[in-house]
C-alpha cells in the first residue's frame, strides 16, 4: 500500500518523526522506508564512537547535518579511565571533511579534541553553525580561535566542563566584525577572557539568547553586557562581587536598573565568585526563573540562599550544593511547586558532612514537589522508610540517582540494607530509565530491579550485591537495559557468561574491581565477535604472563560493527 | 601454586631481553581491592572516609566528575567564592587597608587580623574592655551610622558592615557613636553617661 506514495510524500511524513529512536524504528519497517529514511535523515546520534566508523555513517546518511558523538565510558568522569584511553574525534572530522557532507552541527561528549581537529572543522563546512563540547579535552584556545575566525555563520559555541589549555591569544577577538549570528555562547569553563572583545561581540550579536560567562568577567562588565543584551533567556554570571564601600554603590545601582530590563531570563547559573550582599540585584528576575543552577556557587549559603529560593516560585529545575541543608530543602519544597528536576551536589565530599543533607530533606521535597521526575542526590544517609515515602509521593521518576557519601552505609535507624527502599522506587516509578544505587545493598535489590524496572536503560552499581545472582537478576529482567556500569561488586564470570547475547542488545558494560577473570573475558570475546572486550591494565609492572584465573581490574565491553579499534593504547588489550 | 622461586620463573613464557632480569610476577588476586582493603585497614572496620583522603585519587568516590572536583572542592577556592571586602582605616596610619570579612569566623579572629595588618595590638582587648582600651574599633553600617564593633552577633555584623575604622580613644569621646542599648536612630534607652 505504501508503494503508491511517491518517496517525497514518505519523506514529508518522516519529517515529523524527529526522535532518533523513532527514526531508527521507521528505518526497520521495510526496504523502501529504510531507503527514504536514510536519505532524509539530518540528525544522527552515535552513543559510542567505536561502535561504527565515520565511513559507514557517511555512506548510510549522506544528508547528515547534525552529528552527536560520545567517546569515553561514563566512569571516566571519576578518573577510573586512564589518560590516552581513546575517544578521538580527529578521524571523524577528517572523514566528514573529505566527503561532501554539509555538516552544520557537532556535539561531542567525553572525547579528545585537538586544535587540528577544530581547525579542520572550521575550514571544511561552510554552513557550520553549532559546536557543543561537553567534558572534552586535548585542545587549547588556539582551536577556539580557528572556530571563531572561520565559521562565518556560527550560531552556537557551547563549552561545558572541558579541560582547555589557555594560550595568550585573544581567541574571542578572532570573531570577525561580520559575525552577527550568535545565539548561544558559553565559555564558563575558561579562566581568562578578553573583556573588550567580549563586550564588542555581545554588542553586535542582537540574537544572543544564551550567554554563560566565566570568573574573569567582573560585575561592572556584566552590567554593561546586560545593557547590550536585555533579550537574554539564559544567563551564567561570572564573578558577582562588588566591594561594599561607596565607590561601588554606583555600579551596583546601575546593575539593579539594568537587570530590571532583562525580563526574558528564565535560566540562571554561575556565581562562581559571589559577594552575597550583591544578590538582591537579581531578586527581580527570580520570579520568572525555571532553571537555577547554583552548584558552583559555594559562596551563597545560609540565609542568603534561602532568601533567593523563596523568590523562585516557578522553578522546574534546581541544581544546588548540599550546604542548603534539610531545612533549606524544606523551603524549596514549599516554594517550588513545579519542581521536576533536583540535583544536590556535595560541597565537601571528604569532610565531616556537617552541612550535608539527609533523608529528611528528600522526603520534604517529595512531599512538596509531586512533579519531581529527575533526581541526583548526594547525602549523608538514607533510610528505607524515607525511600518508601518518596516512592509513594513521586511515582514519576525517569532518573533516580542516589549517592550516599559512605557507599556501604545501611539504614541508620534499622541498620538494614536499603534493598526495600530502592525496591519501592523501582516498583512505583514505572517509567524509570536511569538508576544509580548506593548504601548497603544485597542481591535482593537486584531482584526487585529485575522484576520491576521494565524501562530501565542505564544502571550504575558500586559496592553492592553479594553474589552473581545479583547481576543475573538485572541482565535477565531489564529488557531495555543499554548501559550497565559496575564497580567494586562481587560479580564474576558466572554472571558475565550466562547470557552472552545480551550484550549485543546493549551499548556497553563496564566492570571494575569485580570478580571477573581474564579467562572469563577471553571466553566472552571468543563467543561474541561483534563485541569489543577491552581490558585496561594500569600496573607499573606489566604482567607478562597473566593467568586466566587472575581477576581483571577494569573491563569495558561494547557492541560494535567495526571490530577492534586501531587506536587503542598499549595498556588497553582488546581480547579476541 | 608457588609463585615465588626461580624454578617457576624460568619456565614461564614472557617478553623481555634475553638474559635480562626476570620481571616480578604480581599476583592479581593479592592486588588491593581498594575499598575492602581500606575498611580492613581501619581499626573498627567502619567506613570512615575521612581517613581515606589520601587514597581518594584511586577510589574515585564519591562519583563527582573531575571538573566539578577541581572547581568546587579546593579549600582555597571555597573561601574565595564569597567575598566581603571592606576598607579599614586606622587613625594615624597613612594608608587604608582592606579585609575580607568572610575569611573570619568571629570578632576575635577579625581583631587579630586587624592587629596584624596595622602592626598594633589592643584591638582584641578593646572588644572585651571598651572603657579602658586605647583603640576603639567602629564600623559604618548599611544605614550610614557609625557603630561600635562587637554589639551585634557576628553574622549580623558582616551583613551590615560597609567599612571599618580603628579610632583612638581620645577621638571617640566627641564622635557621635550610638551607645549600646540605643535604637538605631540614636535615641538612648538609658540616660547617657
Amino acid at each position: 500500500m505504501m508503494n503508491y506514495f511517491p518517496d517525497e510524500v514518505l519523506e514529508h511524513v518522516f519529517d515529523f518523526v524527529t526522535s532518533h529512536r523513532d527514526r531508527n524504528a521507521v528505518s526497520l519497517v521495510c526496504k523502501l522506508w529504510y531507503r527514504v529514511e536514510r536519505y532524509s535523515r539530518q540528525r544522527v546520534f552515535i552513543g559510542n564512537c567505536y561502535a561504527i566508523s565515520p565511513e559507514r555513517l557517511i555512506a548510510r546518511f549522506p544528508g547528515v547535518k547534525s552529528l552527536t558523538l560520545k567517546g569515553k565510558p561514563h566512569f571516566a568522569d571519576f578518573n577510573l579511565v586512564p589518560q590516552d584511553w581513546g575517544g578521538y574525534v580527529q578521524p571523524w572530522i577528517e572523514a566528514l571533511a573529505r566527503s561532501r557532507i554539509g555538516l552544520e552541527e557537532l556535539r561531542l561528549k567525553r572525547m579528545v579534541v585537538s586544535d587540528e581537529s577544530l581547525d579542520v572543522l572550521s575550514r571544511s563546512f561552510t554552513n557550520f553553525k553549532s559546536l557543543v563540547l561537553v567534558s572534552c579535552e586535548g585542545f587549547t584556545t588556539d582551536g577556539l580561535a580557528a572556530i571563531a575566525a572561520n565559521c562565518r555563520f556560527l550560531r552556537e559555541l557551547d563549552l561545558q566542563e572541558n579541560e582547555i589549555e589557555e594560550k595568550k591569544n585573544h581567541w574571542l577577538g578572532c570573531f570577525p566584525d561580520s559575525c552577527t549570528s550568535l545565539v548561544s555562547l558559553n565559555f564558563a569553563c575558561l579562566k581568562e577572557i578578553n573583556l573588550a572583545a567580549l563586550e564588542r561581540l555581545v554588542a553586535r550579536n542582537p540574537n544572543l539568547k544564551s550567554l554563560k560567562l566565566n570568573r574573569a568577567v567582573p560585575l561592572e562588565a556584566l552590567q554593561r553586557i546586560l545593557m547590550r543584551a536585555p533579550q537574554l533567556v539564559d544567563l551564567g554570571t561570572g564573578s558577582f562581587v562588588l566591594d561594599r564601600d561607596s565607590d561601588d554603590s554606583e555600579t551596583y545601582r546601575k546593575l539593579r536598573t539594568t537587570i530590571l530590563k532583562c525580563r526574558s531570563i528564565r535560566n540562571l547559573s554561575g556565581f562562581l565568585e559571589v559577594a552575597p550582599h550583591c544578590l538582591p540585584a537579581i531578586y527581580p528576575i527570580c520570579v520568572n526563573l525555571t532553571y537555577l543552577n547554583l552548584s558552583y556557587a559555594a559562596g551563597i549559603h545560609g540565609s542568603e540562599l534561602i532568601k533567593l529560593i523563596r523568590l523562585c516560585g516557578k522553578l522546574q529545575r534546581l541544581w544546588i550544593l548540599d550546604c542548603i541543608g534539610d531545612k533549606g530543602l524544606e523551603i524549596v519544597a514549599s516554594t517550588c511547586k513545579d519542581l521536576q528536576e533536583l540535583r544536590v551536589f556535595p560541597s565537601d565530599p571528604f569532610g565531616a558532612g556537617h552541612d550535608a543533607v539527609t533523608e529528611t530533606g528528600l522526603v520534604a521535597i517529595s512531599s512538596g514537589c509531586p512533579k519531581l521526575n529527575s533526581l541526583l542526590y548526594f547525602c549523608q544517609q538514607m533510610t528505607n522508610a524515607a525511600l518508601i515515602a518518596v516512592a509513594k509521593n513521586c511515582p514519576n521518576f525517569i532518573r533516580f540517582r542516589l549517592c550516599i557519601l559512605d557507599p556501604t552505609k545501611p539504614d541508620p535507624v534499622t541498620m538494614q540494607p536499603l534493598d526495600e527502599g530502592f525496591g519501592a522506587i523501582v516498583q512505583s516509578s514505572k517509567r524509570l530509565r536511569r538508576l544509580s544505587l548506593s548504601g548497603l545493598l544485597t542481591d535482593r535489590v537486584f531482584l526487585y530491579i529485575g522484576m520491576y524496572a521494565e524501562q530501565l536503560e542505564m544502571l550504575s552499581i558500586a559496592f553492592a550485591g553479594e553474589s552473581d545472582k545479583g547481576m543475573l537478576y538485572v541482565l535477565n529482567g531489564c529488557k531495555k537495559l543499554r548501559k550497565l556500569e559496575i564497580r567494586d561488586s562481587p560479580f564474576g564470570d558466572m554472571a558475565l557468561l550466562r547470557d552472552v547475547g545480551k550484550y549485543e542488545t546493549m551499548r556497553s558494560l563496564w566492570m571494575s574491581s569485580c570478580d571477573v577473570t581474564l579467562g572469563g573475558c577471553k571466553t566472552l570475546a571468543k563467543k561474541m565477535p561483534r563485541l569489543n572486550v577491552e581490558i585496561i591494565n594500569e600496573n607499573d609492572q606489566m604482567e607478562f604472563a597473566p593467568e586466566d584465573s587472575q581477576k581483571v581490574e577494569k573491563m569495558y565491553l561494547y557492541r560494535t560493527l567495526v571490530g577492534p579499534r586501531k587506536d587503542a593504547p598499549e595498556f588497553v588489550w582488546t581480547l579476541v | 601454586m608457588e609463585k615465588e622461586g626461580l624454578g617457576l620463573e624460568i619456565t614461564e613464557l614472557r617478553l623481555g631481553l634475553p638474559g635480562g632480569s626476570a620481571p616480578i610476577l604480581v599476583d592479581k588476586n593479592e592486588k588491593k581491592r581498594v575499598f575492602s582493603d581500606i575498611s580492613g585497614d581501619l581499626d573498627n572496620s567502619s567506613t570512615d572516609w575521612k581517613l581515606t583522603q589520601t587514597k581518594n585519587q584511586t577510589v574515585g568516590w564519591p562519583p563527582v566528575c573531575s571538573y566539578r572536583r577541581k572547581n568546587n572542592f579546593q579549600e582555597k577556592d571555597r573561601l574565595e567564592t564569597s567575598k566581603m571586602y571592606v576598607k579599614v582605616s586606622m587613625d594615624g596610619a597613612p594608608f587604608l587597608r582592606k579585609v575580607d570579612l568572610s575569611m573570619h569566623k568571629g570578632y576575635s579572629d577579625l581583631a587579630e587580623a586587624l592587629e596584624k595588618l596595622f602592626d598594633c595590638f589592643g584591638i582584641g582587648e578593646s572588644l572585651k574592655d571598651m572603657e579602658n582600651s586605647e583603640q576603639v574599633p567602629i564600623y559604618e553600617d548599611k544605614d550610614g551610622d557609625w557603630m561600635l564593633m562587637g554589639d551585634v552577633p557576628w553574622e549580623m555584623f558582616i551583613e551590615s558592615c560597609k567599612r571599618l575604622r580603628i579610632m583612638k580613644r581620645s577621638e571617640a569621646k566627641g564622635f557621635g557613636l550610638q551607645p549600646k542599648g540605643s535604637d538605631h536612630k540614636g535615641n538612648s534607652k538609658d540616660v547617657a553617661k
